[in-house]
Order: structure tokens, then sequence, then C-alpha cells
């Protein structure tokens, strides 16, 4: 995946997985306040991006994401290590 | 000193329909649920390809993803029913459900198919794909029973009854129980079942299911002698139990009163069921219940159409309530819904009595000689009046259940 898909890839996961309004989805959008997500919610979405990237989500990496921009972050950094 | 426990509410999703006034007249025409299930096909060595699945059902928007990302369907239906019932008792959104006087006692004989499934590939496939947040929400046991809890903010009691084909009757038992003693003061009961080939493949496995695939129909035949297995069948159904004093002072409709639960074991073999403490179930409800035996005007059977069962049930019937009792099974009209048929039996059975009028046993044309001599209602509808009717089940591991509820004036 080409870095400049990975906020498209992330966007249309959130829009399809939750329901989310694709005008709500910016970087600096809040995954809980903003966008409704809740903790298990979360957890099905790394669970998606670990199936589209095959790499898997470290639990500090998971722990530290607040907003769509950190999980670009996290995505970006997974894809610069080996696939599992 | 102990409170009065009346139904207040009625809900389901069946094979037949989903409100009393469509089954009625599914029951009137002596119409099945059961159909030949085309995806079934692909099991080469499973022998029974028949089902009777509930009928198509629409959710109303509240159930949105948030509600429906823990909810197998076992538990969308076991949801939904019982938001019928509370709707037929007048208690969404009254006050009580969130006050800690309202609770809940309901099961199915396990969790979400295809959850299960997502945990038998892990080992199968030595990884985590393809489970997420919820898959084991979904697929435990009581995952009926916290989602009804939930949907409507229930926070009172939670009693799971995940007793397979008592899970629903135990329900209802176990609120009644729950009330009269005081510790609740409204209880959301019953159980449910979501249709998967696994049920049918155990009773397959050991020779009774229903081979009579090309005439689904005319299977199952509870009590016949032709009879050749049990068919199984999908569905919810939900009873509200209501302490009568809070029921009377809401100016509540009062569909019937529960006069008696009695639930034993056989403690002897894991599938063969036990006439003797069959028999003896449904002397304890007659005890709990302080009725004589003839009061009882009908005897809604387990009946499930398997070979020993309903010999076993037959005889341990008649050694309680004589050879002229009226007896009929809803099973050939069903199949065996499993964690669903004891309330769905139990909520068909008092609109039955409302209505003077009681459903045969469909497919029933000639009683197995090895079945006991009873009023066996067979044909059509059977116009009766009584005041006290008794609906029994029975689980694999011997676990019994016998339920008397008594028209409401």
């Amino acid at each position: 995946m080409l870095p400049q898909d990975v906020f498209k890839t992330l966007k249309d996961t959130l829009v399809e997985q939750f329901d989310i309004d694709p005008a709500k989805i910016t970087p600096e959008a809040r995954l809980y306040e903003d966008l409704d997500l809740d903790s298990i919610d979360a957890v099905d979405m790394i669970i998606k991006l670990q199936e589209i990237t095959g790499r898997k989500v470290s639990p500090e990496d998971f722990k530290s994401v607040r907003t769509v921009a950190d999980v670009q972050q996290v995505i970006e950094k997974l894809l610069a290590t080996p696939a599992s | 000193m102990t409170r009065r426990v009346v139904v207040t509410g009625f809900g389901g999703l069946t094979a037949l329909g989903h409100d009393w006034q469509s089954i009625a007249a599914a029951l009137r025409g002596n119409r099945s649920g059961v159909v030949r299930m085309q995806e079934w096909e692909k099991l080469d060595d499973l022998g029974s390809k028949l089902a009777a699945p509930v009928a198509l059902y629409k959710l109303p928007p509240q159930y949105d993803r948030k509600v429906l990302r823990s909810m197998a369907p076992v538990a969308v239906m076991s949801t939904r029913a019982s938001e019928l019932a509370l709707e037929d008792a007048g208690l969404i959104g009254d006050p009580i459900l969130k006050s800690g006087m309202t609770g809940i006692a309901y099961g199915a004989c396990a969790g979400g198919a295809e959850a299960t499934m997502a945990f038998g590939r892990m080992g199968e496939h030595r990884s985590l794909r393809g489970l997420t947040s919820n898959t084991y929400v979904q697929m435990m046991s009581h995952t009926g029973a916290v989602n009804i809890g939930l949907f409507f903010g229930i926070t009172g009691r939670v009693i799971p009854s995940t007793s397979a084909c008592t899970s629903g009757s135990q329900g209802i038992g176990f609120a009644y129980e729950t009330i009269k003693h005081g510790q609740q003061t409204v209880m959301i009961a019953g159980g449910a079942e979501e249709l998967s080939m696994g049920p049918t493949a155990v009773f397959d496995t050991l020779f009774a299911a229903s081979r009579r695939n090309d005439a689904p129909n005319t299977a199952p035949r509870p009590f016949d002698k032709h009879r050749d297995g049990l068919v199984i069948g999908e569905g919810a159904a939900t009873l509200i139990l209501e302490d009568l004093e809070h029921a009377k002072a809401r100016g509540a409709r009062i569909h019937a009163e529960v006069m008696g639960f009695g639930t034993n074991s056989d403690g002897a073999h894991i599938t063969q069921p036990q006439m003797e403490t069959m028999a003896r179930v449904m002397e304890l409800a007659l005890e709990d219940s302080e009725l004589p035996a003839s009061v009882i005007g009908y005897v809604n059977a387990h009946g499930t159409a398997t070979d020993r069962g309903d010999v076993a049930e037959s005889i341990a019937t008649q050694k309680v309530f004589g050879n002229k009792i009226p007896f009929s099974s809803l099973k050939g009209h069903f199949g065996h819904t499993l964690g669903a048929c004891g309330s769905l039996e139990a909520w068909l059975s008092i609109e039955m009595m409302r209505d003077g009028w009681f459903a045969p046993t469909l497919n029933l044309d000639e009683v197995d000689p090895a079945c006991a001599e009873l009023d066996y209602i067979t044909g059509g509808v059977r116009t009766l009046q009584t005041e006290h009717i008794i609906s029994n089940n029975f689980a694999f591991g011997g676990i019994n259940t016998a339920l008397i509820f008594k028209r409401w004036p």
C-alpha cells in the first residue's frame, strides 16, 4: 500500500465498518469523542487494519491512538516493517 | 408470605408468524413450518435435511450497529421477542425496567453458531483471523439473556436458563419463583434458538432426526406409529411475568396466572428419558400449585417424535392424569425449537386456553401402540373450555419441567 492510500483505506474502513459519516473523518477527528467509537469498536478497527496490512499491531501502539491521524501513523509505521 | 405471579405480556418470533392471530390461523389450518433446507444438501452424510426456520421478520431502526454488534441471531431473536412482549405488557419505557425490580430468566442451547465456528477455525487454521471484539459475546451461552438486559437497561438479576430443551420452560419457572419469593417484581422470561446444522446433526447421529426429506409437511410425527424422529425448529418466545399486585395497580391486562412449577432431573442416562422422574415433575408442579390433577383440562406435551421420548412421556402423563386427559404437542407444526420450545408452547397453550380451543398434534395419524392411552387431540382443533393447563418439557441430561397456568377471568 502506498502511503497516500493509507488515509483513504482507513476512511473507507471507518465508513464501511462503523457507518460513520465520511465528512466527519478528518486527521484531527478523535475516535471516541468525534466519531462515537468505543473501546471494542477500536479493537475491531485494528483487527481490520491488521488484515489489510498483514502486520500485527502491538498493544502499545493500539493504546496510544486517539485520533485518525494517530491510526494513520501506526499503519505507516507497520507498513515500513516486513510483513509477518 | 409469597406473592401471586401473573403473565402480562407475550412476544415471539416463530416459523408460523410473529403474533397470536397469525399463528392461530396457521394452527387452525393445520399448517406446518417444516421445509427442506437447500443449503443442507451440501452435507452428504447428513441424513435429515428438514428444519422449521423462523419466518422473515423486520427489525425496527432502534436495532442499530452498536446494538447488533454483540448479537448473534439467537440474541437478536431473544431481544426482539422480549420487546414485543414488553409492548404487549405495556411496559416499554416504564421506569420499573431500569429500577432494579425487573430481572431476566432466559436461555438457549448455546450462543451463535457462526461465532462458535470462528473459534473452531482458530484451532484448525492456527490463527486468530476472523475473531473480533464481539466473537466471544456472540458465542457465550447467556448471550441472549445479557443482550436483552443491555437493550432495555435492565439492572435486576439475570438468570441464564441454559438447559437445552428446557431453557424456555426453566426461564419461566425460575422467573415465577423469583417473583413469588419477592426478589423481583417483573421478570422477562423465555428462550430462543437460532437454526444451524449442528443440532440436526446431533440427532441425525443418534438416528433420531426425521428423514422424510421428500415430504417435509409429514414430519415430525409425535406419538405416531410411523414417526422417525424430530425436526429442528427456530424461534424465540418471551413471557412477561409480574407480581399480581403490581399488575393490578398499574391496570395491566392479565393473560393468565402462573400456578405452579416443577423441575427435577433423572440422574440416570444422558439421553434416555426416565418416565418415573417425568411423572414426578408433573406432580411437583401440582404440589406447588396446590391443585389436584383432576382440575387440569389439557396437557401440552413435549412430544418431539423420537422413539423413546414419546413413549416415556405418554406413560408418565397417563400415570399422573389418567387416560382421559386431552393431550397434544406443537412440535408437528414448529419442529423442535429446542431452547425456545418451553416458552413458545407455554405462550401458545395459554392463548389456546383463552380462546377455548386446542390444536391437534400435527401428523399424528395413528397412535403408536407402545404409547400410553390418552385423549390424543388429532385431525383438527378441539373446542374445549378449561381453567387450568400444564405444559411439560424434557431436556438432554434428564432435566424435566412442568408449568401450570390458570386462565385469568
